[in-house]
Parts: structure tokens; sequence; C-alpha cells
């Protein structure tokens, strides 16, 4: 089947299976490998994308599904060769190591602070619980996203 | 001023923040372009002699590229009574092994095919219990007579407890585990018209992963390149190649084409060699004062269905089995069974973790047994700093360590003495939420194993340097503590330093990463190979600034060379250096041999235990990790915070769990409890520093010192939470379960 879908700003037509799954789209079809797979159990968080702004697990959804809607991956979230404020709050904070989780990690953070401009650290935690990390302890991560909404990173 | 200890961001996070790594599965290279896909058709039995194989629905299966069974493989078969078949040939023994191999043109197909491999299994019995494995009624392997595959009888004396007042005996399971990086396993193989064979593999190792490929075909070395991509994470469970790698070698050749496999999470937790697994009965003794003198750790490796790490693991858990204590007689016996489960190996510690949670809680069993409280046993029976070196009953011998002091700090750091007085409170007022207080004081061993790592120091004709290392980071942010290390002692700025690492072709001798071994061996290589570089080119400065070679100096703040005391006298450049050497290259090549480090420290785990529920809440971890002297104390905390996690998740809520057939329960990440944000808090680090005098920067290995540390401090804050209603013991995890069983037993017993 055909589809056409928005990402990272630029309108996509391809040619793909019925069956195709978002996540295989974006990396195999359109080659943007930055969005990571971690299981398949949809309980990782990895392949974690925004569709209209929203955090989704892309491996969770069918490319199909996404027809006539806005993706934004890892590689079009900062503009103009600058940093989005996470993604620079993540290199700041050591809130990587291996950088697996990471794309899905900084999309999931993106879209929670935009639904909460002011988290605490236990509201971080909270709103991450859907995206593993098996390197950091997740310490970091949460003062990553701290220091990405202004806040003071404590802890 | 010199960069070294200061917090210096990570080189190699631009790239992972803005495109992602360039891991396994993202490689386009044009080797790879067209490249067969593969899956594994892997048992759903977890012992079972296999009749018969059809696979000719699967060959009939759209984009079927070949279907291969043991019955296609040509290779050497090693001369091992318990050797691990690449395909299972006859018998399968364990949920997850190969038995086939299935290659299709797109990824989508792999499954449809496999699914069309028919094979008819006659069911065996598994083999899943220790006691049945051990008494040996059904073997793994009939032709070897025995289901133990590795054994150290040490010498036990029944007369070890003659003198104690007290002697307390407990067996203790250290439960199997998952290591689960993000990243699964994956390998791409391809075979070049020179003759020579590619291998892209997610490793630790490249080079241990050639040896391996190598041997596994029956092939020279010199014809397997091994390249490692970035890697997702190891934990252990990625050293050098597993043999699906050699299998996917052999059908690239066989199929004439290159091959590409990445697994899925649901076969990574099933397939990927498991750690821990061990079942250990720790006896120790003493006096009434808290004089520990006689411990005996008798320990049972499940070794999972092949030898793997079987004699590894409890080889080390032997060799550090009475921790950071001086007790003068210490006595270990071990044995590795083999079992119908996932093969198990090296995962964060190996084998030194449980040696810790093993001391750690007989510690506390003791000091429950004479009333004293558990920070005064381990005081009085800590070997002291001036008792440094010290060679251990079992044969350690331990460099530096401080061992008291450690633990102080933590327990300053916690709040000791008013923890303990918010638990009293709680209990008089009956409090259906127990506080729990849990120490462990632990020492490991780090670059152990094989001796040595590469090291290679290239000046560049425009001044800036290339560094080869052997080792092979994979997370831990090692080529920028690399490059601050380069940076420091050759006066090059950092951006003009890069590390190379994980290219058997560029770099043919190395060991790799495991065993915390990286900083200690791999950095001092490249810190003994700068050293050459400068004397190589302090000869060649001299000459261009005409002054006698003793004359001159490297001025490492500006990063040029100049007549000593003369800095106005002029000043050239790394650059003129290295032109003045002309043709000859500048570069040192070293191998560094160094003995093992132990690191050392003391953790404070605060848990809240509901009595009625059996739920356990982490609320607080307190780190001591002294490794000595410390590059980046950004990374340094970022390995101790991810130890912290790891140790913590074995204690409360990780087990990879098997019913009584064999079937794996917790096999997906749905059902597997990898730890989550939510479950942790954040962590409280304390800072302390030893050096050791073993390797030329005196530093110790950080990598799996907090994993090692926060397991039994967090098990035994979980005991100590319920002490008094009459708790002795739960073993991990110490899921509600548990602990509403530990609860009930001690309820009955009382009443």
């Amino acid at each position: 089947m055909k589809i056409t879908m928005e990402v990272n700003g630029e309108s996509r037509t391809e040619d793909v299976e019925d069956r195709t799954l978002l996540v295989h789209f974006l990396r195999d079809t359109l080659g943007l490998t930055a969005t990571n797979i971690g299981c398949d159990t949809t309980s990782c968080g990895a392949c974690t994308v925004l569709l209209d702004g929203e955090s989704v697990k892309s491996c969770t959804v069918l490319a199909a599904q996404a027809e006539g809607h806005r993706v934004t991956t890892l590689e079009g979230l900062g503009g103009n060769g600058e940093l989005h404020p996470v993604q620079s709050a993540f290199r700041e904070e050591h809130g990587l190591q291996c950088g697996f989780c990471t794309p899905g990690m900084i999309m999931a953070s993106v879209s929670l602070l935009k639904e909460n401009p002011k988290p605490n650290r236990q509201e971080v935690r909270e709103a991450l619980e859907g995206n593993l990390c098996r390197c950091t302890g997740y310490h970091n991560i949460v003062s990553a996203v701290m220091a990405a909404s202004g806040q003071e990173v404590a802890g | 001023m010199s960069v070294m200890g200061t917090r210096v961001v990570r080189i190699e996070d631009q790239k992972l923040i803005t495109s992602g790594g360039d891991y396994l599965d993202d490689l386009r290279e044009p080797a790879l372009a067209g490249a067969a896909h593969a899956m594994f058709v892997r048992s759903p039995i977890a012992h079972a002699r296999i009749a018969g194989i059809d696979t000719s629905a699967a060959r009939e299966s759209p984009g079927v590229v070949a279907v291969y069974t043991a019955a296609d493989l040509d290779l050497p078969r090693p001369d091992n009574p318990f050797a691990e078949p690449l395909l299972a040939r006859d018998v399968v023994r364990y949920v997850g092994e190969p038995v086939a191999l299935v290659l299709t043109e797109e990824r989508y197909q792999l499954a449809d095919a496999a699914e069309g491999v028919d094979i008819d299994y006659d069911p065996l019995d598994a083999v899943i219990d220790l006691d049945v494995a051990l008494a040996g009624d059904t073997l793994l392997f009939p032709d070897a007579g025995t289901n133990v595959v590795d054994a150290s009888e040490g010498e036990l004396n029944p007369d070890a407890f003659a003198d104690c007042e007290v002697v307390i005996s407990r067996t203790i399971v250290n439960q199997r585990v998952a290591p689960a990086p993000l990243e699964g396993r994956g390998a791409a193989c391809a075979w070049g018209e020179d003759g020579r064979l590619t291998v892209w593999l997610s490793t630790q190792n490249a080079q241990l992963g050639r040896g391996a490929i190598a041997g596994g075909l029956g092939v020279d070395a010199a014809l397997v390149r091994v390249i490692t991509p970035d890697v997702g994470g190891g934990f252990g469970a990625k050293i050098g190649a597993d043999p699906e790698s050699i299998t996917l070698s052999w059908a690239a050749k066989k199929a004439g084409k290159a091959v590409r496999w990445t697994e899925t999470r649901s076969e990574n937790l099933v397939s990927m060699t498991h750690g821990r697994a061990q079942r250990n009965t720790a006896t120790i003794g003493g006096r009434r004062d808290g004089t520990v003198t006689a411990f005996r750790l008798e320990v049972v490796q499940d070794a999972g269905a092949y030898p793997r790490g079987a004699a590894l693991l409890p080889s080390l858990t032997a060799l550090m089995a009475s921790g950071v204590y001086h007790i003068p007689v210490v006595e270990t016996k071990t044995r590795s069974v083999l079992t119908n489960t996932t093969p198990i190996a090296a995962y964060r510690g190996a084998g030194r973790p449980e040696a810790t949670a093993a001391i750690e809680r007989a510690v506390d069993l003791f000091a429950a047994e004479i009333g004293l409280p558990p920070e005064e046993v381990r005081r009085t029976n800590f070997i002291r700093p001036e008792e440094f070196p010290f060679t251990t009953a079992t044969g350690a011998s331990y460099d530096t360590g401080e061992y008291e002091q450690a633990l102080d700090k933590a327990l300053a750091a916690a709040g000791y003495a008013e923890l303990r007085a918010e638990q009293a409170k709680r209990r008089a007022d009956g409090d259906p939420v127990a506080l729990g207080i849990g120490l462990a004081s632990y020492v490991e061993i780090t670059g152990g194993g094989p001796s040595g790592e590469s090291g290679r120091v290239t000046i560049n004709r425009d001044g800036s340097v290339t560094a080869h290392t052997g080792s092979s980071p994979h997370g831990q942010g090692l080529a920028t503590t690399l490059v601050m290390l380069l940076s420091d002692q050759l006066g090059v700025p950092m951006d003009r330093i890069d590390v190379r690492h994980g290219d058997t072709d560029e770099i043919p001798n190395a060991i790799g990463t495991f065993g915390s071994r990286s900083l200690q061996l791999g950095g001092s290589a490249l810190r003994q190979a700068a050293d050459q570089v400068i004397e190589q080119a302090r000869e060649l400065a001299a000459d261009l600034l005409e002054a006698a070679e003793s004359d001159v100096e490297l001025d490492t703040a500006r990063g040029v060379w100049q007549v000593r005391g003369a800095p106005s006298a002029g000043a050239v450049s790394w650059a003129q250096v290295r032109e003045r050497a002309g043709d000859t290259e500048l570069t040192a090549d070293i191998w560094f041999d160094g003995t093992p480090t132990f690191p050392f420290g003391a953790h404070v785990a605060v848990v809240e235990v509901d009595t009625e529920t059996g739920k356990v809440s982490l609320r607080r971890i307190i780190a001591v990790d002294d490794a000595g002297p410390v590059v980046n104390p950004l990374t340094f905390r970022g390995q101790r915070h991810g130890g912290l996690a790891q140790g913590v998740a074995q204690a409360m809520l990780e087990v990879m769990n098997y019913d009584e057939d064999g079937n794996p329960t917790t096999g997906n990440l749905a059902d597997y409890s990898f730890v989550g944000a939510p479950e942790l808090p954040d962590f409280e680090l304390v800072e302390m520093s030893t050096p050791t005098t073993r390797n030329l920067l005196g530093v110790k290995g950080i990598g799996e010192a907090a994993t090692i540390g926060s397991t039994p401090a967090t098990q035994n804050a979980v005991i100590d939470a319920l002490a008094h209603l009459g708790v002795r013991h739960i073993d991990m995890p110490t899921t509600p379960m548990r602990v509403w069983q530990a609860l009930d037993e001690a309820r009955r017993q009382s009443a």
C-alpha cells in the first residue's frame, strides 16, 4: 500500500507492505536508524518517537496508522544545527552511556516536558516508566530532564 | 591546569544524541548490500531427542535463500565430552537452543520461513533442579557419565569449626538473572573476493571474537577480520563471539552471500547467556565477642546446558570467598553442574558478586545470632590497612584497602544512628511499614584473567594524535577517559586526539573489555606508549631547538617542546617534531602487563517493607566505591549508578525463572522484571580514593564494583526490616510473595 506522512518536517510517500510497523518504516524504508528496537513486547521504549507531538512506541503503531500524521524522530529534533534543550541536557548531565535507549528516552522526555513543564524528580521517574535503560540506573536521565526543564538538578 | 580528575562531558555523545549510534542493525556497509537476513529456529523444549527435521515447507516460503540444519554443517567438531553444537544434531538441551538457520531476502520473510521448519521432538526428562542434576539419574551427556562439568574439591576439614563458640550455616541462593543489554546480540558476515571473512559483531572483544570464529570455522585467524560497530551494552554477556556468529559466518560462505542477524528480545532472554545462578552454602563460625574464626563456602554453580562460564564463575567466587575480612580458616568447594537451561556465563561481576553476597549475608546471620550490631561485627573482622598487601586464605593477593574507613563514611553519610532511631520508633509504634537498614562491605578483583592489554600512540603529521587501544568501550565513556589521559600527558588538545578500537585489522593483538580491566590495563598501555613517544620526540626536539636532549622538555600546558628554563628561547610544536622525523613514524606500540587490583567499598541500603503486602521499596542507597584516583568523575559516577541499579535489581526484582519442565516463564520483557526508573531512588555517592601500586595510573576498575556491594546491602536491608518479627533470611529477589512467606513462616514458628 502507498502511504504518505510528514517525517521530520518532510512529506514522505512510500509503498509498503500492509503489516509494516512504523519503526521498520522509519528504519528500513526511510533509513532513519536513530530509532532503535529493544524488545518485542512494547516494554522498553527504545523505539519512542513523536506522533503529532506526542510520544508513541513506534513498534506498536502500523506505518499505515501514521498516514497523514506528523512523525518526529531524534534526527528531526534539533533545528538549524542546534541541539534541542533535552539533547544537550542529556550530554551535560551524562544521561546516556551506550546510547541505545537514548533516542527513545530523549523523545519520551520531550513529550513529558510538554505535558508537565516543571516536573519533580519523582514525576520524571514515573513518566519514564515505559522507557528502559540498562546502563545509567536512570539517575542522570532524571537529572537531564530536570536540567532541560530549567530547574535545579538536585540529586 | 591538568584535565585529569575534572568533570568532562563525553566526546562520544554528539553522535548518540543527534543521529544515534551506528549499532549492528544500523550498518549500511557496501559489503552488506543485498545481505540475506538470518533467523535461528530454536528449540521450544528443554530436553528432547530430535526425531526428524523437515525443511521442505520452509524452503518453499517466499524469499527463502537457504535453510540449514546440523546435517548441512561441515565444520570441525570439538573433541570435548560436553561440546556445544552450533546447531543441535540429535538432542536439544535447553529452550532457545539453535536447531536450524533460515536465510531470507527480506527481514519480514524470516518469521514465515522459520515457521515452515518442522521439527519432530521426542521429549526427555528435563533436569532443572540442582539436586536432580547432581544426582545424575538423567544425564545431559550420557557418554560423559556425569552432569558435573567442573569441580574444585577443596579440602574440607571436619574440625574447621571445632573451636567456635557459635556456628551458623545457611543455604543462600544467588538467582539466575538476564544481562539484557538494551541492544541484543547481532552479527553481519561477508566473505570478500580475496577469501577473507569480515564479521561486524556486537562484542566487547573483537580479537577474542576473531579467535573464536576462526577456530570454529577451522581457518587461520589472519583470514578473519572482526569489526565492532557501536555496541549497545554488554555487561559481560558479549565477551568474544557466541556460537551463532560461527554458524552465520559459515552460512555466508555456504550461501555465497553476506548474512546479517539481529536477535529479538524474546530470543535474547533465552539464548544470550544468563548470569549468577549459584546455590551457596555458607558456614560461619567464631566467638561471641564478634570475631569470625572460620568460614566455609560450598558453591553449586548451575552451568546451564553447556559449560561456558562453568569453570570461571565458581573459581572467582571461591577466590573472593572471605571478602574484606581477615579470617584464619577459609574453605571452599565448588561444583558446576549442567541443567536443561540457558548456559551461564559472565554478568557484571561474574563470580565476585556471588562471593560478596554469601559472606555479607553470613556476617549478618552471625551478628544476629550473637546479638551484636552488623557494623560492629564487620569492624571487628576487617583486614587492617597496615596488613596490606594481604594474601587471603584462598590465595587472593589484595593490593590496598581501607575497609573500615569506607564503612564509616557510608554510615556517616547515611545518618546511621538516626535511621536506627527511626526504625526503633516504627517498631515501638507498631507501624505496618517497617524500616530496614542493610550494610555490605565488599572487595572485588578487577583486571584479572588474561594478562595485559595493547596500546599504540602515533603522532600524525599535523601534530594530532591517533591512539589505538585494545580495550573495547561499549557505553562506559572510555574513549573520553583515554583522550583525557593522553591530552594531559602529551599536551595535545582533546579534540586533536582520536581513539580507535575494535577492528582486528587495525589492532591485531588485544584482549578487550571485561572484568573492569580497561582503564588500568588499556589506559596504562597508552600511558606507557605515550611515554615512549615522548622519549622518541625528545631527540628530535633537541635537534630542532639546538639543545642537548637533557635540556629540552615537553610543556604540557602549551603542548610544545622547549628548552628547560628558557621558554622564551623558542618552542617547537608536535607537528614540527613529527616533520623532523621525516619518513620514520613517531609511534610506539605497547603491551602492558598488569596484575589484578582490588577495588572496595561499603554500601548502605534503606528500605521500607510493607508487612501487610510484602512490598519492598528502596528508599535510599548510599555508596562508597573506592577504585583509586579518578580520571573523569562524571563517567566514574555513571559507572557506579549503573552498577547500583543492576545490583539493586537483582536483590529486589529480577530473576530468570523456569517451570519444572524447563520452560522459561520470564522469557520476554513483559514478564522479566527489568528494573525501571520508578523503582529506584536517587543514588547517594560518597567519594574515597586509595591508589594501587600495581599499574602506572594507580587505578582500579569501577565497572562492576557498585553492582557487587548493592545487592547484599539491599537484601540485608529487607531482612533487617523484619528482624524484630523473627525473620533471619529471605532469598533474592525479595518479591512481595517471598517477603510474605518469610513473615508467615516466622509467625508460625513463634506461635
